[in-house]
Parts: structure tokens; C-alpha cells; sequence
């Protein structure tokens, strides 16, 4: 029982957690941002699967990582606006068209890949991000090496939950986004178009999951291959619920469903006897049992998933 | 008399076969307040849609102060001085007052939020106005009466000259929508121009300087409120003469209905030891503000809510734990107090609704017998006068009179001993309620024992035998109508009742 303390003490662990962390927390802000404006966007799974693709393409024809990031957040808003259009001026399901999206971003990152991207025994690769060590602070001990010794888009996505936590409770846009998510009619009332705003809701949310996708194939791996995204996507709209909509919370329901996961790929080499599936389902086990505890008392946005067309109640 | 503030001129609107307003001008002067009355359903609302710019009228145009404004634009009227409080409050439950004020009175791009300068502004308004509202209370923590300030102080908030209320009172109790109208008086002499929108007359006689009919979508007459009565004005509202029945004495029976010392409690104001008896061919009228249990005995007589403690009775066999299934099979009518949530299912069509509680008298060897149950509905239809309506129309078409004929007549067809109504006119329109009040009546001629739960005190001391005030969960003794003057009522309500009367 020892070793399953020794894990704890070792920053490796919590150093892994951020990394593991640093997709699920892009993901989750891009389903709260398209959820508090009252979209729910199921085509997340696929979106983070494009992000992937277009992000490692992008740095594989040679495009610089960043430029790559960007060119995938772009594919991103293209599936967004696809599923906006689809659910906002024309009030379509939310559900239908979101695993359409899903099953239409995999499936068009896969052949594109293929089309493409000679593949050969080995998939290609690229050169990913490295670590990026900020002067002074890395040498603290322990948390220099936990905090301060992350790969650059980690640290975006720290920054990204502050900016978004910002925008979505301090500027007239995030109060305009939030109301169209409790009460579009309110929203025209006061002369303003919620169509217009949940369409970029949808587009930006989108853009951001596409990044967590990309995270994926420019940090943690440096190749594509098509079943990577691996449930993510589905994680992330479980996570929304338990952060009950709130950004703060959701970077902690990422560090926490990253946490079990770090923790059982270790607990995986220490303990012998156990099969090592039953590892692998902990901590999706454990993220029903938060879910559980901590959702019933989340706060909704009262319009979620109600299309909105003008005139009617 | 000064230039008009506001004019609408030749307005028409159609919605396909349907011509919601055809021709309608009015004016409105500085200071003025207006009344804007009609039948539900005489266009109204779409008038003051399409002069907020939510609709675009077909033909005609809105001026204020002289310049026409943009069709279809609500953020020109904004910007033009018209704020409008919608009859379904425009507000958001999760969010603060503050944030529901403050929403798109900022530039969209701006990167910070001036909280203070907002909420000072909010603080003068109340102030100046009399809406006091605590800027940093979330609205679903908010009574009715306060979110209607909200929105009131969100026109306010945009400087709105012109304000349009629809409806305001559909939602107040009487001693709040008595004081709405002394707020919105005093804001008339400060400057202010005001339409409302309503169908009941004694507000309009007592708050409007000015009446504008409106009927079938057609300005009928133009009124100045002083020259006017309120026989004239339901006249021109209805289009003929409208008269409530009046109730004739005879004697009523046994008792059908008698709840001993009845306890519950569940969400609202629980029931503290009630005790009534309804006999046959009678009405109770329990009498009451709002939120003093009503909820709760209609859920308990309903079989929704088992009561803790006490007994019910119904022709001497113990009920006390209903369910809606006994109630239905035993004959206890329920007419629910909110029509939409309880009564119907507005996407099913009349027919459905019609047979939904007795289906298996419509069905054979597990299949519904649809010809029977349409016919069944057109009987309905035919018997109560239900309009607009076919056993396929779906329900959700109806007016709220007409819904409430259909549910009304999915009780009566039967011939019940015992009927629940439950705020049974609330909502409808003059003509509505005389129709469902002849109802009430013929069902007590006929021998049945009816509870009838209302807050208006007309109807309740109109129709009942005998009435019973209900204050904090509690049942006041029951005094004959008769002896029911206002003042009497007013002490019973505010719960001061002696057992002497006792009938």
C-alpha cells in the first residue's frame, strides 16, 4: 500500500495531471461557452478529432506549431458554424446534429489524413512542443517541476479559464452570452440579436475544443491517428455538468478526472494480479460518482437546448 | 392639448388568413395614461409588438414625437424612448436584477462592466419612482410583484418615455396590482406617457385618463375614462351585452364533501387543520389573498398531496388518501388551478384531451376507440360552446376561455356529485367568464356540490352559498354570502373571524 503513497509524493504524477489536464480544460470551456449562450454541442468528440488532424497537418507541410494551432482552431469554428446554422436559425435538434457533427468531423479528419499523409509502417511524425521552464520559478522545488515546467499551450490554457471566467462575468458581451442562455426573449427585448450571438458562442466554443484536439498531436503525441481523441469530447460535456457551468469549476473537474487517470497509469506498474482494464475504467467510474455528488444541485441555463425563434414562447 | 408623444397610424397586420389588426391609429399625449382594452384575443398584444418592433406591420407606421420609426427594429424603439413590460416577464431567473437591467444598454465590445455607475443609476430610479428592488438579488429569488418592477426599471433604465405594459395585473394579486397603478400615476404626472393593455374594466376605469376598444382587431371606440361606465365599456369590448348570471336560492342537501382538521404540507403554504363541508347543490367559496394554501388544497382535493393528518370524506366513505385515479373513478371533477401545466396537454388534440383521464371507457381489448372518443369531443364541443375548435384541433390553439370550457365539460359531461374549481376564471375575458360561471351554475341546480377556489371576490360572493376565507393555511368559519359585505370579507382575510356566524 506504500507504493500507492509513493505515487502521491512524486511530481512526476502531478506534473503528468497538468499535461493530461491541458486538452480536457480546452475541451470543457468550449462546452460551457456553446452551453451558457443555450447550445449544447455534442459534435465536440469530432471537432477535437479535426483539431487534431488539421493541427498536426498544418505542422507537418511546415507551418510553425503556433500557426498550426491557429489553423486548427479555424477548422474548429468551420464545424461550429456548421452546427450553429443547423441549430440556431433553423432550431434543429441539438442532439442530431451535434453527433452528426461528430460523426462527420472524424470522419473527414480520417480521410483528409488519408488523402493526404503517406502512411507507411509508422505513422508520420513532427517535431511537438517541448516543455517550456519559466525562468526562476521551475527552480522551486517540487512545484517548479509540477507548475512551472509545462509545455507553452498548458500555460494557454491556465490563462484561457481566467479569460473566459472574464469575459463570461465582467464584459457586456459575456452578460449579453449568458442571458441568451437563460432567456432569449429577454435578449431581444433589450435590442439585441440572440441568433447572432449564440451563432458565435457556438463558433468560439468550438474553436476552443478544436485547440484541446490539437494539444493532443503537437504536445502529447507528434502523430494523428484517427481513434485519438479516445472520449475526450464526451468527458468534457459530463465535466460541464459537474462544474455546474461555472469555468473555475471546470478547470477543477479537469485536474480531477486527470488526476485519476495519471494515478491509475502508474497504479497500473505497481500492482500486479489485477487486471489492468479494471484500471483503465476507474476513473471514469469515479467521474460518475462525482457526477453524481456534485451535479444535482447544478445550476442549469434555463434555455439550454431550447431553440429560439422569434415571437414565439 | 400638446403634440402627441406617440402615434400610430393605419397599422395592419396579418398573420396568413387572420387579420390581427386592421387599420388601427391611436395617439398618446405627454403625461397621459391610456388604456388599451379588449377581448383576448382582439390584437392587442400584436399592436404593441408591432409598434415595439417585435413584428413589422404590413401597412401603416409608428411616430414618436413626429419621427416614424424603423418596422421590425425593438433596438430602434429603445433607442427612440419606448420600453415595453411584456406580459411574460422578459427576465432571466439565474441572473441578478442588476445584470437583467444593465443587458445591452452597454456597447457589446466594451472590456469592462461600470457595475457602480449602473447600479447608482438603478438606486435613483427606484428611488424617484417607488420600485424598490435590490440590484444584486437573483430573480428567481423574487416574488411576482418585485420581477415586475425589474422589468418596469429596465425600461426605465433605458430611458424610456413611453412605456407599454401588457397585461400588468394577469399576474398580481389585488393589493399589488393596486399599488402597480399608484406607482404608475405618479410616474404619469412626472412626465411619463403610459399604454396598458388590459381586459379587466375595473382597473381601466380607475387607472386610465383615455380608453381606445379595441375588437376583432378593429378600434371600436375611443373613450376619455370620465365620460365612460363600465357597462358601456363591456359593451363595446363584448360587441352586445354582457351580464354574469346571477346565482337563484333553493335549498341544498346532505353533505358530500367533509374534510376534518385536514393537515398537509409539501411546497408552499401547508394546510394547518382545516375543516368544511360541501353539501349537495351548493358552492363554498374559499376566499383568500394568494399564497395562503390555496395551492395546496387544490392538490390535496386532487389526490396529489396526501394530507398527514385529518380526514377527508366523500358521501361518508373515507378518502383521505385520493389518488387521482379514485378521483376519477369515484366522480370528483378537478378543475386545476393553472389550465396549461394541469388541465391540458396543449399537443394533443381536443379529442385526446377530451377522453385523456376516462380512456379506458374509450378503449376495447387494449386499442383506443377513436371514432367514439371524436364523437364523445364533438358532443363536448357542441354542449359547452367551445369555439375554434374541431375534436382534431390541437389544444394548444384555444383560447384560454375556450380551453377552459373543454376542461369544464370533460367534468360536467359526466354529471359529477363533486366538482373542484380552482381559480376557474382567472385569466379569461368578461364574455369567457360569464359562460364559465353559467356552468358552475347549472352543474349546482343540477345537484352537485362545488368547492370553488378564487381571489376574486365578485365571483366568489356572486356564486357561492357560502364562503370560507382562507389565511395562513388556515379556514375561516363559513358565513352565508349574503352577509358577505366587504368589510366582513376584508376582516375574514386579514383572519379575524368569530365562530357566532357560523352557518
Amino acid at each position: 500500500m506504500t507504493a500507492a503513497f509513493d505515487i502521491l509524493a512524486n511530481a512526476s504524477l502531478w506534473e503528468a495531471v497538468l499535461r493530461i489536464a491541458t486538452p480536457l480544460i480546452f475541451g470543457v470551456l468550449g462546452a460551457l461557452v456553446c452551453e451558457r449562450a443555450g447550445v449544447l454541442n455534442l459534435g465536440i468528440e469530432g471537432i477535437m478529432t479535426l483539431g487534431a488532424m488539421v493541427g498536426w497537418l498544418s505542422v507537418y507541410w511546415g507551418a510553425d506549431l503556433w500557426t498550426g494551432l491557429a489553423i486548427a482552431v479555424l477548422a474548429g469554428m468551420m464545424m461550429g458554424w456548421l452546427h450553429a446554422m443547423l441549430t440556431v436559425p433553423l432550431g434543429l435538434s441539438q442532439h442530431v446534429s451535434g453527433l452528426g457533427i461528430t460523426l462527420f468531423a472524424s470522419a473527414l479528419a480520417y480521410y483528409l489524413y488519408r488523402l493526404w499523409v503517406q502512411v507507411g509502417d509508422l505513422p508520420p511524425t513532427i517535431e511537438p512542443f517541448r516543455p517550456w521552464p519559466i525562468p526562476v520559478l521551475s527552480g522551486i522545488p517540487f512545484i517548479g517541476q509540477v507548475l512551472f515546467t509545462q509545455m507553452p499551450p498548458t500555460y494557454l490554457a491556465i490563462l484561457a479559464v481566467l479569460l473566459v471566467a472574464y469575459i463570461l462575468n465582467r464584459t457586456p458581451a459575456g452578460l449579453a452570452l449568458r442571458m441568451t442562455g437563460e432567456n432569449p426573449h429577454a435578449v431581444e427585448a433589450q435590442g439585441l440579436n440572440p441568433v447572432r450571438i449564440r451563432i458565435w458562442a457556438v463558433m468560439a466554443g468550438s474553436g476552443l475544443m478544436a485547440l484541446g484536439g490539437a494539444f493532443l498531436t503537437t504536445a502529447t503525441f507528434n502523430s494523428f491517428f484517427p481513434t485519438m481523441v479516445q472520449g475526450r469530447g464526451w468527458i468534457c460535456i459530463a465535466l460541464v455538468v459537474f462544474a455546474s457551468w461555472r469555468p473555475g469549476k471546470a478547470l477543477a473537474g479537469a485536474l480531477l478526472f486527470a488526476f485519476f487517470d495519471a494515478y491509475q497509469l502508474r497504479l497500473q506498474t505497481m500492482v500486479q494480479g489485477v487486471p489492468y482494464q479494471l484500471f483503465l475504467m476507474a476513473p471514469y467510474v469515479l467521474s460518475i460518482v462525482a457526477l453524481i455528488l456534485v451535479a444535482r444541485r447544478a445550476r442549469v441555463p434555463e434555455a439550454l437546448m431550447q431553440p429560439y425563434r422569434r415571437g414565439e414562447r | 392639448m400638446t403634440a402627441p408623444v406617440l402615434e400610430l397610424d393605419g397599422i395592419t397586420k396579418r398573420f396568413g388568413a387572420l387579420t390581427a389588426n386592421d387599420d388601427v391609429s391611436l395617439t398618446l399625449a405627454k403625461g397621459e395614461v391610456l388604456a388599451l382594452l379588449g377581448e383576448n384575443g382582439a390584437g392587442k398584444t400584436t399592436l404593441m409588438n408591432i409598434l415595439f418592433g417585435h413584428y413589422a406591420a404590413d401597412a401603416g407606421e409608428v411616430r414618436v414625437k413626429g419621427k416614424p420609426l424603423p418596422p421590425g427594429k425593438p433596438r430602434a424603439a429603445i433607442a427612440a424612448g419606448v420600453g415595453m413590460v411584456h406580459q411574460h416577464f422578459t427576465l432571466a431567473g439565474n441572473l441578478t436584477v442588476l445584470e437583467n437591467i444593465t443587458i445591452g444598454s452597454e456597447p457589446l465590445w466594451r472590456l469592462t462592466t461600470d457595475r457602480d455607475s449602473a447600479a447608482k443609476k438603478i438606486a435613483r430610479l427606484s428611488e424617484t419612482f417607488g420600485l424598490p428592488v435590490d440590484p444584486g438579488a437573483r430573480i428567481a429569488d423574487l416574488s411576482v410583484g418585485e420581477r415586475q418592477r425589474v422589468e418596469i426599471l429596465k425600461a426605465l433604465y433605458r430611458d424610456a418615455e413611453v412605456l407599454i405594459l401588457d397585461e400588468p395585473t394577469a399576474v398580481l394579486a389585488r393589493p399589488e396590482a393596486e399599488q402597480l397603478f399608484r406607482t404608475l400615476r405618479g410616474m404619469a404626472l412626472g412626465g411619463l406617457s403610459i399604454i396598458f393593455i388590459s381586459h379587466k374594466l375595473h382597473e381601466v376605469m380607475s387607472a386610465s385618463d383615455r380608453v381606445t376598444v379595441l375588437r376583432g382587431g378593429r378600434v371600436v371606440a375611443e373613450r376619455r375614462t370620465a365620460d365612460t361606465n363600465p357597462a358601456e365599456l363591456a359593451e363595446l369590448m363584448v360587441g352586445r351585452a354582457v351580464s354574469r348570471p346571477v346565482r337563484q336560492a333553493h335549498e341544498a342537501g346532505g353533505p358530500v364533501l367533509v374534510a376534518k382538521g385536514l393537515q398537509a404540507r409539501g411546497s408552499g403554504t401547508p394546510l394547518d387543520g382545516i375543516d368544511f363541508e360541501v353539501r349537495e347543490g351548493e358552492i363554498l367559496g374559499i376566499v383568500g389573498v394568494s399564497g395562503n394554501g390555496q395551492a395546496m388544497l387544490g392538490r390535496v382535493l386532487s389526490g396529489l398531496t396526501r394530507p398527514h393528518a385529518g380526514t377527508l370524506t366523500y358521501r361518508g366513505q373515507d378518502i383521505t388518501h385520493l389518488t387521482p385515479r379514485d378521483a376519477v373513478r369515484m366522480g370528483l371533477g378537478r378543475i386545476p388551478e393553472d389550465r396549461h401545466a394541469e388541465g391540458i396537454v396543449g399537443d394533443l388534440s381536443v379529442w385526446e384531451n377530451a377522453v385523456l383521464e376516462r380512456i379506458r371507457d374509450f378503449a376495447s381489448r387494449g386499442f383506443v376507440r377513436r371514432k367514439a372518443a371524436q364523437e364523445h369531443a364533438a358532443d363536448l364541443i357542441r354542449r359547452f360552446d367551445i369555439r375554434g375548435a374541431t375534436p382534431a384541433t390541437r389544444t394548444r390553439l384555444l383560447s384560454g376561455g375556450n380551453m377552459q370550457k373543454l376542461i369544464l365539460g370533460r367534468n360536467l359531461a359526466a354529471g359529477p356529485r363533486f366538482l373542484l374549481a380552482n381559480q376557474p376564471t382567472r385569466g379569461l375575458d368578461e364574455g369567457a367568464i360569464a359562460a364559465v360561471h353559467r356552468e358552475l351554475l347549472q352543474a349546482r341546480a343540477e345537484g352537485a356540490a362545488i368547492l370553488l377556489i378564487s381571489e376574486d371576490l365578485d365571483e366568489a360572493v356572486g356564486l357561492s352559498d357560502r364562503v370560507q376565507a382562507i389565511v395562513k393555511g388556515r379556514l375561516s368559519a363559513p358565513v352565508p354570502a349574503e352577509r358577505a359585505d366587504a368589510r366582513k370579507l376584508g376582516l375574514m382575510m386579514a383572519g379575524v373571524w368569530d365562530h357566532a356566524d357560523a352557518v
